[in-house]
């Protein structure tokens, strides 16, 4: 079955969609014209009080255009992925769908979303490159306007690095060093965890030391999960979970937060987002907290990974692609829609004015003793790696969860579970019907 | 260690005399039993005395208290879960009870009807039926939601009441389970004897076959409420506006927020603890019907 089925490459699907836009820009003018009446939108998303902020669309500019939006509150994850291409399949995407980063290769290899380019083209300046360039996919179409993002950083407890004498690490060697001699100084304690159940963050990690783990050449996809960046932070998370240095227990389970809040855990690489998830986890330590930037792999790099962060889509399904993506343009754009959205739904916007403005210029409320917060963000924000995102990394996440969590467990070689990782991702990419080169 | 148990309970537990072997092995030997059924009672009643406990705690003390000590915010717990988003939650309650109770009642119909055709009528191809139906319940239903939902597309009824109605209303295993109890407790004499008394089939069957087969459909209509009570894959992919969302659905969009915003733990565990309370209030209304089960029969043989 699988070889009778050859899936378009995202650069032949978008050849395909331009050539019929082109087409239905001849023959239809006047049709953009009867779009001019009152339109109606639905909008899937998961951000808390985005009917708040859609409010003001609806009261303001959409108001005056005749657009009117309305929001479907769904849960996040892969579930909605699937769920908006089922609905594609039945031809009942609704107009506007949230999707996070990695998410827009699967939607569009199905064709589930529309080429904004010609109606969204220039905001492009009011992204950092390397955020922009994910919504493109290495073509010259624009899949979805960025939302939010999610730069990783380094978070540690100020107060009991002070009280053991450690020094915020700069580098992953100086890092390893630190979780060596809080293990001498109190062997109870944790610098941190490796988690095996959280594939957004060793991703992050891995975009940070360059990796690419899907990439394409004229139309086959490469995979490269088990390439030499992602081979050295596998291995050194390895290496220090083997020496017994660190923990090896999952994140986001009671006991993480316990080890959190009650200071068994001093130290957390995560991403801008960690204030909102230290305020339930660890509420006991608010304000003990400090951030700093990822520690890099050599003195004269600046760089960091992405743990999260999404986008907003306009699917092809829609019948009002234009409306929609001038929607779009202003909830990711406009002043107040960014503040609104900050307010209500707790969100790190990837619009760089506004990662200083309203909301931004001041520290979150548990990290209160860091008042540079946001302005330290912005900075390190714009230090994104780009990132290269597949159709299928669904799949890769999962193999990672397996491998990695048997291996963390086994306290066994992590660059034997990446190589089932890269492994399981290419099969997965071949049984689907895409072209795979070595 | 199970066969064990059956073969010393079993003897223990008949009256006819000559068995019995005095009182202390009889004491010993219900000891077994007794301790598995504990046993099991301990596991399945453990992650429910975790919810009622954990959904009495704040979120401060979610994680960092003991896990069976009580805490102090069930309150307030039940004021933010009751102002999250102007109440909504309670629409996904009635939501749940709408879909489950009217649901349920439509599907123990069908299958009350099927089942007794199934079981005392005569007609070309009714085991082929039968067969077909029994496969049908090897089917899991998860496995039908997507299909199920290109077809409602097809005619239009996606994210509305209906979507999630449909496609519950026939129970495979509902009209098995029917069809073995009619034919258990709707002896062929009593509706032959209805017939040579005059009285119509419809007659027949709502008079006479139903009441004797009651018991029978409360047992199927409580395994279709609670089967619609927990579905989740069906209304999840059906349904888009969250006003019409069953609970399942409605918590799952309060765990599942977005990375950048943490789950509302405490939220979902005081929403998850009253969701079990309607169900339990069920089958302590509707026990009684059920003890009705074993006495009943119309005909001693």
């Amino acid at each position: 079955m699988p070889h009778t089925k050859r899936r378009r490459l995202v650069t032949t699907a978008v050849a395909v969609s331009l050539g019929a836009t082109a087409l239905a820009a001849c023959g239809s003018e006047d049709d953009s014209k009867a779009d001019s009446g009152p339109v109606s939108l639905t909008y899937w998303t998961w951000t808390p009080g985005m009917d708040k902020v859609v409010d003001l669309w609806n009261k303001g500019p959409g108001k005056k255009d005749g657009i009117t939006v309305t929001v479907k509150k769904q849960a996040s994850g892969d579930t909605l992925v699937t769920k908006i291409l089922t609905a594609h399949k039945a031809k009942k995407a609704p107009d506007l769908v949230q999707a996070e980063y990695q998410a827009l290769p699967t939607l569009v290899s199905n064709d589930a979303l529309a080429d904004i380019s010609g109606e969204v083209g220039d905001i492009e300046g009011k992204f950092a490159e390397g955020v922009w360039q994910q919504t493109m996919l290495g073509t010259d179409a624009v899949y979805a306007v960025p939302q939010d993002i999610g730069p990783m950083m380094f978070y540690y407890r100020e107060d009991l690095f002070e009280k053991y004498g450690l020094k915020v690490p700069t580098t992953w060697e100086q890092f390893a060093e630190t979780a060596r001699r809080l293990k001498e100084k109190a062997p109870d304690k944790d610098l941190t965890t490796f988690s095996a159940n959280d594939s957004g963050l060793f991703a992050g990690l891995a975009q940070q030391a360059g990796a690419k783990w899907w990439t394409t050449s004229g139309d086959r996809w490469k995979v490269g999960i088990d390439d030499a960046a992602t081979r050295k932070v596998a291995g050194f998370w390895g290496g220090l979970v083997k020496e017994g240095v660190i923990d090896d227990q999952p994140m986001y389970t009671p006991s993480w937060n316990k080890a959190l809040n009650t200071g068994k855990q001093i130290a957390w690489v995560s991403a801008v987002w960690a204030p909102g998830t230290l305020t339930t986890a660890a509420p006991d330590t608010k304000g003990k907290w400090a951030m700093a930037p990822l520690p890099q792999w050599s003195l004269d790099q600046d760089v960091t990974g992405s743990w999260g962060g999404s986008s907003t889509a306009v699917t092809t399904d829609s019948a009002h692609q234009e409306a929609a993506a001038e929607f779009a343009a202003w909830l990711n754009t406009d002043h107040d829609a960014l503040n609104a959205l900050a307010k209500e739904g707790g969100i790190y916007p990837a619009s760089t004015s506004a990662q200083l403005s309203g909301a931004f210029s001041h520290p979150p409320a548990f990290f209160a003793n860091q008042p540079d917060f946001y302005s330290k963000a912005a900075d390190i924000a714009k230090t994104t790696a780009p990132s290269a995102w597949g159709p299928n990394v669904n799949v890769a996440y999962t193999s990672f969860k397996d491998a990695f969590g048997a291996a963390a467990k086994n306290k066994s070689d992590f660059t034997a579970a990446l190589r089932t990782m890269q492994d399981d991702t290419v099969a997965d990419l071949k049984k689907q019907g895409f072209e795979v080169s070595r | 260690m199970s066969t064990l148990t059956v073969r010393k309970a079993a003897p223990a537990a008949g009256t006819t005399p000559g068995t019995a072997q005095g009182p202390p092995l009889r004491r010993r030997i219900a000891l077994v039993p007794t301790a598995t059924l504990l046993l099991g009672a301990v596991y399945t009643l453990m992650p429910v005395a975790w919810v009622v406990i954990a959904s009495t705690k704040s979120g401060r003390e979610l994680f960092s208290t003991f896990t069976f000590l009580p805490g102090t915010g069930f309150a307030d717990n039940l004021k933010d879960l009751d102002a999250y988003r102007d109440g909504v939650y309670w629409t996904w309650m009635g939501n749940s009870a709408l879909y489950a109770g009217l649901g349920a009642l439509l599907s123990t119909a069908v299958s009350a009807f099927s089942g007794y055709a199934l079981a005392t009528y005569r007609f070309r191809g009714r085991e082929t039926m039968f067969n077909v139906l029994l496969a049908g319940v090897l089917m899991p239903p998860v496995i039908l939601a997507i299909p199920q939902y290109l077809l409602l597309a097809k005619a239009g009824l996606t994210d509305s009441y209906l979507s999630v109605l449909l496609p519950q209303i026939l129970s495979p295993y509902g009209v098995y389970l029917a069809r073995i109890y009619a034919s258990a407790a709707v002896p062929a004499d009593v509706v032959e004897a209805g017939r040579m008394d005059g009285a119509g089939e419809w007659r027949i069957f709502t008079r006479i076959a139903l009441p004797m087969m009651i018991p029978g459909m409360v047992t199927v209509f409580l395994f279709q409420f609670v089967a619609i009570w927990n579905n989740f894959l069906l209304p999840y992919i059906m349904l888009s506006d969250d006003e019409k969302f069953p609970l399942t659905l409605g918590l799952y969009t309060l765990l599942e927020q977005g990375s950048n915003t943490p789950a509302l733990y405490t939220l979902v565990i005081t929403g998850a603890f009253l969701a079990v309370l309607p169900l339990i209030a069920l089958f302590l209304v509707i026990q009684r019907f059920w003890s009705l089960d074993l006495l009943s029969g119309a005909v001693k043989s």
